[in-house]
């Protein structure tokens, strides 16, 4: 039977790997290339990458962190395809196919993309018909405004006309192979998944829904999994503060009898 | 000698199972070059994307007389990943009918599941055993993505079957030539496992 997915989301500001809180507050938590060494022996089920430094500038030579840093998005993408045996997707800074070819190209498996395809729609299809859907995540960000799902664009700065179902239907139509549900509202507050969003989006689509934002504890986890129809479960930051975390977080679930895949610390 | 030749005619994931090759410490080449694909001891076709886009690139880059020779005459080891797997089938049916290399019977054709695609790990059935499943007893998760499987006529071929709303076949051989729908190079230790089983076939 197929199993239910873990997924570590790794934000990369200017190369550094960043916390993040209500799309807006951001700490520093190291060198993301040993980061994903960890979460590769603790058994993640894949990684998910999202570059969201402002502008194009990546010149932060700073010698007071006590490691180098790679400063290059696209090299940090490259170094960790080479170190680790399972699938990665690669999001932000998309706009066009080349944009898409390149990260593909390094090393990604599949793409998030977001504001492109708000803007233009058909982007998703010329995507789909050039690497197949199957590569294809399409990311949407959402707020709680007066009882009413929002979808947000531009980092979750600006409002769109979209509505939820509507655009579930849309990206579907167009390919998408994979749709990432990231709650503004819960994003860095450790208080759990919005599950009535997950459960709108999860009966309404016939692609697998990945569930993200407000991961606080283990039991999160479960409650996606088992009182809604998401396919996976995402988090950035509970992953990178505690020890063994997926390892713990997946012997959790597992114990819990959901569907998952074994937990098991891997040598690397 | 073990020396691997992984096809490369523009279609994904190429990178990905070299990667893993050169991590496993054997000789590896990226190349269609006919005189590599003859040196070469093992042959590797990976694949990702739509049966019909990989067909017209593998007959626009590739020497398919050379690997006819390699393959069907000389018997050399041959691993199919995922579209590299569909496209031993006669016919493929996504975005319309294809004609595939014919070398295992049967057609491509769409999952009949509610979430399309499949993604991610799901277990193998072994119905048939093979020395690619060596030490497989207790790692059976292997990471799949597709929305179409390979319907294979000779069902005694069929040597591990996969459940996703349905049974459908995720590993399939006929002597030499071997086809898994999933992803060994995405399959963290189980696919290193069946990767390694596989160079070690002679």
């Amino acid at each position: 039977m197929k199993k239910k997915r873990l997924i570590p989301v790794l934000l990369l500001k200017n190369g550094y790997l960043v916390q993040s809180k209500s799309f807006k507050f951001y700490q520093n938590l190291g060198n993301p290339v040993q980061a994903v060494k960890r979460l590769s022996q603790w058994g993640s089920d894949e990684l998910i990458y999202l570059d969201i430094s402002k502008g194009s500038n990546y010149d932060i030579e700073r010698d007071d962190l006590k490691y180098k840093n790679s400063s290059n998005f696209l090299s940090i993408i490259k170094k960790v395809s080479e170190v680790t045996f399972m699938p990665i997707t690669v999001g932000g800074k998309i706009s066009n196919l080349f944009d898409a070819e390149k990260r593909l190209e390094i090393g990604a498996d599949k793409i998030s993309i977001n504001t492109a395809a708000l803007e233009n729609p058909n982007f998703i299809k010329s995507l789909a018909k050039e690497f197949g859907s199957q590569c294809i995540v399409i990311s949407i960000d959402i707020k709680l405004i007066d009882n009413k799902y929002r979808i947000f664009s531009h980092g979750g700065s600006k409002e769109t006309d979209y509505d939820l179902e509507e655009w579930i239907d849309i990206l579907e139509q167009h390919g998408a192979g994979e749709v990432l549900i990231n709650s503004i509202n819960r994003d860095g507050s450790g208080t759990g998944y919005d599950l009535n969003l997950l459960n709108i989006v999860s009966k309404k689509a016939k692609i697998p829904v990945i569930a993200c934002g407000g991961v606080g504890k283990w039991e999160h986890f479960h409650e996606a999994l088992s009182e809604t129809r998401v396919d996976a479960v995402a988090a950035a930051n509970i992953f990178h503060y505690v020890d063994q975390s997926v390892y713990l977080s997946k012997k959790y679930l597992y114990e819990k009898k959901l569907n998952i895949r074994k937990p098991d610390l891997i040598e690397i | 000698m073990t020396k691997i030749c992984i096809l490369d005619y523009g279609s994904g994931n190429v990178g990905s199972v070299n990667n893993l090759i050169k991590y496993l410490n054997y000789e590896c080449i990226v190349s269609n070059d006919i005189k590599e694909i003859e040196n070469s001891s093992h042959i590797i076709l990976p694949g990702v994307g739509a049966f019909g886009a990989a067909m017209q690139k593998i007959k626009k880059n590739i020497p398919i007389d050379t690997l006819k020779n390699e393959i069907l005459i000389k018997k050399k080891p041959f691993l199919g990943i995922c579209v590299g797997m569909q496209v031993l089938a006669d016919k493929g049916e996504e975005f319309g009918e294809h004609d595939g290399l014919g070398w295992i019977k049967g057609k491509v054709i769409k999952l009949n599941s509610r979430i399309l695609p499949h993604i991610g790990w799901n277990d193998i059935i072994i119905k048939n055993n093979s020395a690619i499943f060596n030490g497989l007893d207790k790692h059976r998760d292997f990471y799949f993505v597709n929305s179409f499987h390979f319907d294979v006529q000779e069902k005694n071929l069929i040597i591990a079957e996969t459940e996703y709303d349905q049974n459908f076949c995720s590993a399939v051989q006929k002597g030499n030539i071997i086809g898994v729908q999933f992803h060994p190079e995405k399959s963290q230790k189980t696919g290193q496992i069946l990767i390694k089983n596989f160079l070690n076939l002679k």
